[in-house]
């Protein structure tokens, strides 16, 4: 590595340069376990949120299947009701929490700099701090599984009086851990926005900016928003269970509801911050593969920013079922619908896209187009939801279950794995292996329709979700999500193993590894990318269209 | 880069940082102002039955003959209190506008004083604006002492203009302990929103 100080025109290194001296962090680079707890390279960082992230998707679907093994047959067999309901509430946090906002923030932190052609994130010490607090939040929230009363079991909402008045001992390690997870990723979204508007290369225009850098910006401006009131809503909780007060209980004039209402509004625009960078994900990889354009650059840019500040005014259709006056519902109901359609021009965008492209199937592209189509029908279960009269007959079943996981896994969690096979021969100077990736995508495929497809049908049929045992008529429907469940567990294993060999070898990638379409900044530098990249801004050529 | 193309984007960097910090600090606040807002707002529009406890004046106009209400009393312990809350009798059926009082037995069940009070709702919540109670031990906390009964009334009213399609009115009084004497875990009754609500 060279022991040039790269310039870095941060808030951090103007104002502690007189202490410093000259330059610091990159100057001798500290070897082993050192070298990555002190990195600010933006690259490495990214790296960092990278395999955590991988880590807790194990973790947390270790849970999943303890879960789905209770459920493969009616009755009580492994598990009791007590862990059962820590395993699904541990699953739900690490998932959302742990597992899919810390990919989405390790691809932004390795894409956004080389995509804007900065040479790092605009904080690159902060940056550090932000990653090295997940291990300890994550830590701290699976310990309370070892702790006397168990850990959470209230579910991934943790309604109160579930998570304050019958609540197990350990609830404030919970809160603690969430507070930390939460500054956590305020601090990268301080620092993603903080680098989105003021490290562009010279002559890229906002509206020049890919859209993965986009669906991030706007998604740093949600969890600006709405992590703070979830920080509200556990400080709440903190208060009365240790300190006496009672925002949440009856007895005291408080309301369990307004608990409700304080959750679904951080809780809405999050399931959005999960989505949006994949929506940019997919937005680069289709165009790459069809070998044409994006079809309708700027209406995605304001389908995305449409869909962000919708988000704000939908909560309540998590609520329908808990009381609500009908012009409540009403409205709720509209305005959900609302969403579909910033949403449907998505779709529609990246369908125009595909049509008369010269499309190959690559796996970037495999994961991308499974997005398309799996996502959409979770959108679609979503509107059914939307239905206030209809929801009463959904709500709190499976089929909220199905619904929710069709945009989490294929949605989220496959353009986080198409971002992966799209990138990795830019991180790694390799191809990933062809063959295993297509056992991958495949074996996922199968496995993800299996498991949540049943699902539907048993929450039409009045499956409640958050149990251990349930009536006869749904053994079938259990027993098919089970094995799918499995399945696709245990085909995650294959993509552990493309991405070993892949840093370890494979085909060599070019610069441009994917192709003429594939022509934003990050092809223009070598692959693998070299440690330090755009130390002097890159000339932004606006691509002809 | 020049010095100078830096100092403008370590400046850039600045002011984003600060707006976000403005930003959190803001939507910080905004969720524990939407504590008071959303008790205002339920109060105001009568929604979740959140009743209003200050006595209100009876209206002495006319009743109105042509309808019939009927009223139930659900009394329920919240939070083991060793209390014991009894009604006289479990529904009436009164016209809107008609004066009706009913009795209400606290009786304390231990062998010690303790303070509790009886929290109202109103369903269906729609009805809520339109239950006038000019006495109700609703109103304050009380004190009983070991294995005291204390009978006291509620009286009310529905307005005349109750909507029409409400046939049915359930009063709900929930006990609870007050003031963390008697609180069993942390069901401690500081009010958060005083008398004045
Ligand atoms: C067209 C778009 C969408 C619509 C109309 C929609 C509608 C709904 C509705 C009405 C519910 C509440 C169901 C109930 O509890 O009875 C719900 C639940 C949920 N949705 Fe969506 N949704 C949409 C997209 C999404 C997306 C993109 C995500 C995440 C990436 C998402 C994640 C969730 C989650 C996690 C829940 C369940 C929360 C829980 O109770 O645990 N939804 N959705
Ligand atoms: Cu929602």
């Amino acid at each position: 590595m060279a022991p040039k100080v790269p310039p870095q025109p941060t808030l951090e290194q103007s104002s502690t340069a007189a202490e410093a001296g000259h330059g610091h962090a990159h100057e001798a680079p500290p070897k082993g376990l050192m070298r990555w707890l002190l990195t600010t390279n933006h690259k490495e960082i990214g790296s960092l949120y990278l395999i955590f992230s991988l880590v807790m998707f194990f973790i947390g679907g270790i849970f999943a299947l303890v879960v789905r093994l209770e459920l493969f047959q009616p009755g009580l067999q492994f598990v009791n009701p007590e862990f059962f309901n820590q395993m699904t509430t541990m699953h739900g946090l690490i998932m959302v929490f742990a597992a899919v906002m810390p990919a989405f923030t390790g691809l932004a932190n390795w894409m956004i700099p080389l995509q804007i052609g900065a040479p790092d994130m605009a904080l690159p010490r902060l940056n550090n701090f932000s990653f090295w607090l997940l291990p300890v939040a994550f830590g701290l929230l699976l310990s309370t599984l070892f702790m006397p009363g168990g850990g959470p079991n209230f579910g991934w909402t943790f309604y109160a009086p579930l998570s304050t008045t019958y609540a197990p001992p350990s609830t404030t390690f919970f809160i603690l851990a969430l507070h930390i997870a939460g500054i956590s990723s305020i601090l990268g979204a301080i620092n993603i926005v903080a680098t989105i508007l003021n490290m562009r290369a010279p002559g890229m225009r906002m509206m020049d900016m890919p859209l993965f850098v986009w669906t991030w910006l706007i998604t740093g401006f949600l969890l600006i928003a709405v992590m703070p009131v979830l920080a509200g809503v556990v400080t709440m909780m903190l208060m009365d269970i240790n300190f006496g007060t009672s925002f949440f209980n009856a007895a005291g004039g408080g309301d369990p509801v307004l608990f409700q209402h304080l959750f679904w509004f951080f809780g809405h625009p999050e399931v959005y911050i999960m989505i949006l960078p994949a929506f940019g994900i997919v937005s680069a990889i289709i165009p790459a593969f069809a070998r044409k354009r994006l079809f309708g650059y700027a209406s995605m840019v304001y389908a995305t920013a449409a869909i962000a500040l919708l988000s704000f005014m939908v909560w309540g259709h998590h609520m329908f079922a808990v009381g609500m006056p009908l012009v409540g519902q009403l409205f709720f109901m509209y305005a959900t619908m609302l969403i579909a359609v910033p949403t449907g021009v998505k779709v529609f965008n990246w369908i125009a896209t595909l049509f008369q492209g010269s499309i190959s199937f690559e796996p970037p592209m495999l994961f991308a187009l499974a997005f398309v189509v799996l996502f959409t029908i979770g959108g679609f279960s979503g509107l059914m939801l939307a239905i206030a009269p209809a929801d009463f007959q959904y709500h709190d079943t499976y089929f909220v279950v199905a619904h929710f996981h069709y945009v989490l896994v294929p949605g989220a969690i496959f353009a986080i794995m198409a971002g992966v096979y799209f990138w990795l021969p830019k991180w790694t100077g390799h191809y990933p292996h062809e063959r295993l990736s297509q056992w991958h995508f495949w074996l996922s495929v199968i496995g993800v329709n299996l498991t949540f497809f049943p699902m539907h049908f048993s929450g039409l049929a009045g499956m409640p979700r958050r149990i251990p045992d349930y009536a006869l008529q749904f053994a079938d429907f259990n027993m098919v999500s089970s094995l799918g469940a499995f399945l696709f567990g245990f085909s995650q294993l294959l993509f552990v193993a493309v991405v070993i060999l892949c840093v370890r070898g494979g085909k060599k990638a070019p610069a441009a590894a994917w192709g003429d379409y594939a022509d934003d900044l990050e092809w223009s530098v070598p692959s693998p990318a070299p440690l330090h990249t755009f130390e002097t801004p890159p000339n932004y050529q606006r691509p002809a269209h | 880069m020049s010095d100078n193309e830096m100092d403008t984007q370590g400046a850039g960097v600045r002011r984003t940082v600060w707006r976000s910090v403005a930003a959190l600090v803001g939507m910080f606040a905004f969720a524990f102002a939407l504590v008071p807002l959303y008790d205002v707002f339920c109060r105001v529009t009568g929604i979740n039955g959140k009743v209003d406890t200050n006595a209100q004046a009876l209206v002495h106009d006319n009743m109105d003959e042509s309808r019939m209400v009927t009223v139930q009393f659900i009394t329920r312990n919240g939070s083991g209190l060793p209390w014991r809350l009894d009604v006289e009798t479990r529904q009436v059926r009164i016209h809107p506008g008609q004066t009706s009082e009913v009795n209400f037995t606290f009786n304390n069940q231990s062998g010690a004083e303790s303070w509790g009070r009886a929290v109202p709702s109103v369903s269906p919540s729609t009805a809520t604006r339109h239950v006038r109670k000019a006495s109700c031990f609703c109103f304050e906390e009380q004190r009983l002492e070991a294995g005291e009964r204390l009978e006291l009334p509620l009286v009310f009213q529905l307005d005349r203009d109750l909507p029409p399609e409400i046939n049915t009115v359930t009063l709900v009084y929930t006990l609870y302990p007050v003031d963390g004497k008697q609180a069993p875990l942390q069901a401690a009754a500081k009010t958060i929103e005083g008398d004045e609500a």
